[in-house]
């Protein structure tokens, strides 16, 4: 019988990661000389600005509702929330009519409530859409009005951050589905349909948006039939769609041309039509593996939005400057500013994070 | 009165380019046929196979599978895809889908089955090929020899007359290349139409009733493979049987 000299080892436990937070920091702040150094002297500079930020912004700042004054003789020279405290109802809603501004208010929530809603990948059904259709209406009829007792607002006082999330949510909305098709019609074999929507794409991203809201505020009226009012959001909201859609198109086609051929193959075997597949095997698989540039393209347009200042539209932005405006309180334009960074740093922060979290999810779903 | 032809490919042509892959292709097949391509890399093997679904446009020369002409009419291409089922080398699974709905996807979209009855008919292929228990897994949590038995489940669930394979096994390490070769014989049991692009020369001898040996975008030679594989006619069958059998 053949001698067998192989005595397998017996498995050993794992060495101990160095534990805790002193350990953690030894290995990776003060593992050499030079590190310690430079360790100590990045926390001293972040602990000293955060200190004077801190300081400003929390402990010397003014918090109550007073007078200018009172900010201006405040002997710590800290922030004046007392600006935003006086102004936060011009800044949020713009020249929206005061007594009425529960409505903005309300039509944001809802908005916000069909974002949440979206954010489910159990809800991405067909019917979504018609969630989208009652949300925007329901937006629409509080920010109209007219029935029910309630005024009539026209669209050129609506304003602030029912602005600002309208603009980007329609955009969003109408801008993806549209840009998937102009990505799917540039790798289209027929050459009319691509060389329409090269031409498309091209000419809109080789433009500015304010030049494009420019052409859709004043030249666009030029070549309706006289008479014929456009409204001046919907126009603003249309040059949006069309310049966000330009971008994402290249973003999506860029996800497309990561599918394999072999799964067009595969799906052209299995007896799916064009747009069965697209719809089931290759839109899934290309839109997801580009969902960080699709978010990053959406939170490159949530901020673009503030450019509507320019057509005349009182955004989160405008709204901010006018009340900046006020001769009392126009030492305080930081606060003010900070104010409004904050509210487009939660939303944007939200999408992002969003992002990371969908990409997680949709991994876990398809380990390769 | 003899049955006409499932497969009829007569003088087809194909260019890519100013290359000719394809040079006055005439095969005809008959219901049930069993039958291996053979042949050189390059000689057009893939290609012939995958015009008779035309994921691979002919540019002369007719096509007819079971009675339908291969026009650039969609809807006609549309019916001879759902007759023919096909493998590829490298599986293509849909790998955002469980092995499950890889399986039940063209029988809901394109048969319109409902969806309990498609589950029940990829189940039963899914026993069929030996992998029920992989159903919620996802395709890149399979094994390559059961990547391919789901491919192959994929296939048979539109309940197809032809099966066109494509080197199914070139892709697998070698102790799968037999489950998956079950797999086949079992369903050449069953009386299934099937074309085979393959260098398994083992599954040929006991499978095939014939054998078609490609060179250069030409048929050189076709035969039973007792005979091919003893008395092959040509010198150059002569020769690509030399360098397979002996390595
Ligand atoms: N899309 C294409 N464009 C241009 N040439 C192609 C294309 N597809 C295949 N060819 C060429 O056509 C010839 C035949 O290809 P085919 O894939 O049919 O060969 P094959 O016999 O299947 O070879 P293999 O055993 O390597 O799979 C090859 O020379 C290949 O380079
Ligand atoms: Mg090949």
């Amino acid at each position: 019988m053949p001698v067998d000299f192989h005595v397998p080892l017996p498995d050993r436990t794992a060495p101990l990661a160095a534990g805790g937070i002193l350990g953690w920091m030894r290995v990776n702040l003060f593992n050499s000389p030079l590190n310690s150094l430079l360790s100590v002297v990045l926390l001293y500079v972040i602990g000293w600005a955060g200190w004077r930020i801190a300081d400003w912004a929390i402990f010397s700042a003014v918090w109550a509702h007073v007078a200018p004054e009172v900010c201006k003789e405040n002997p710590d020279q800290g922030a004046c929330w007392a600006f935003i405290a006086e102004k936060y109802r011009l800044i949020l809603f713009g020249r929206y009519p005061f007594d009425e501004q529960w409505r903005p208010l309300l039509a944001m929530f809802v908005l916000i409530a069909a974002i949440a809603f979206s954010c489910d990948r159990r809800f991405w059904r067909a019917w979504l859409g018609a969630v989208w259709l009652g949300a925007l209406g329901l937006f629409g009829f509080l920010m109209w009005g007219g029935v029910l007792g309630m005024s009539f607002v026209e669209t050129n006082l609506w304003g602030g951050l029912p602005l600002t999330l309208i603009l980007s949510v329609v955009g969003i909305v109408v801008a993806f589905p549209f840009s998937i098709l102009l990505a799917l019609g540039r790798r289209s074999h027929m050459p009319a349909m691509r060389a329409v929507c090269v031409t498309y794409i091209e000419l809109i991203r080789g433009v500015p948006l304010i030049s494009l809201l420019f052409m859709a505020s004043f030249m666009l009226p030029l070549f309706l039939p006289t008479g014929m009012k456009f409204n001046a959001l919907l126009r603003a909201q249309v040059a949006i769609v069309m310049f966000t859609a330009a971008y994402l198109a290249e973003v999506i086609r860029g996800g497309l041309q990561s599918i394999p051929k072999g799964q067009y193959e595969a799906a052209s075997a299995i007896g799916l039509g064009y747009w069965q597949s697209m719809r089931k095997i290759v839109l899934p698989q290309a839109i997801r593996a580009v969902i960080p540039p699709i978010v990053n393209t959406f939170i490159g347009m949530f901020k673009d939005t503030s450019l509507v200042a320019i057509v005349s539209l009182t955004d989160l932005l405008l709204a901010t400057r006018q009340a900046i405006a006020d001769p009392n309180w126009r030492a305080f334009f930081v606060e003010g500013y900070i104010f409004i960074a904050l509210i487009y740093f939660v939303f944007c922060f939200f999408m992002s994070r969003y992002s990371q979290h969908l990409e997680i999810q949709l991994r876990s779903g398809s380990r390769r | 009165m003899a049955e006409p032809p499932i497969i009829q490919l007569a003088a087809v042509n194909k260019w890519y380019g100013q290359f000719h892959v394809l040079k006055d292709i005439d095969l005809e097949v008959a219901k049930g046929e069993r039958i291996v391509i053979c042949g050189p890399s390059g000689s057009g093997k893939s290609t012939l196979i995958r015009c008779i679904n035309r994921l691979e446009e002919h540019q002369q020369g007719k096509i007819v599978v079971d009675g339908i002409e291969l026009t650039n009419d969609v809807k006609q291409i549309e019916a001879i895809r759902r007759e023919v089922g096909m493998v590829f080398q490298s599986f293509n699974l849909f790998p955002h889908l469980t092995v499950l709905e890889n399986l039940t996807l063209a029988p809901i979209w394109v048969k319109k089955l409902p969806k309990q009855e498609a589950e029940e008919l990829a189940m039963a292929y899914l026993n069929r090929v030996q992998i029920p228990e992989q159903a919620a897994k996802y395709p890149g949590q399979l094994s390559g020899g059961q990547q391919q038995r789901v491919a192959i489940a994929r296939a048979l669930c539109m309940n197809p007359k032809i099966m066109l394979f494509d080197e199914p096994t070139s892709a697998l390490d070698p102790e799968m290349i037999k489950e998956v070769l079950d797999v086949m014989v079992e369903l050449a049991g069953s009386g299934m139409t099937m074309l085979c692009v393959t260098h398994e020369m083992g599954f040929a001898r006991t499978v095939a009733n014939q054998v078609i040996f490609m060179d250069k975008g030409e048929i050189v030679e076709r035969s039973p493979p007792e005979e091919f594989f003893s008395r092959p006619k040509s010198e150059r069958t002569k020769l690509f049987l030399s360098q397979i059998l002996h390595h």
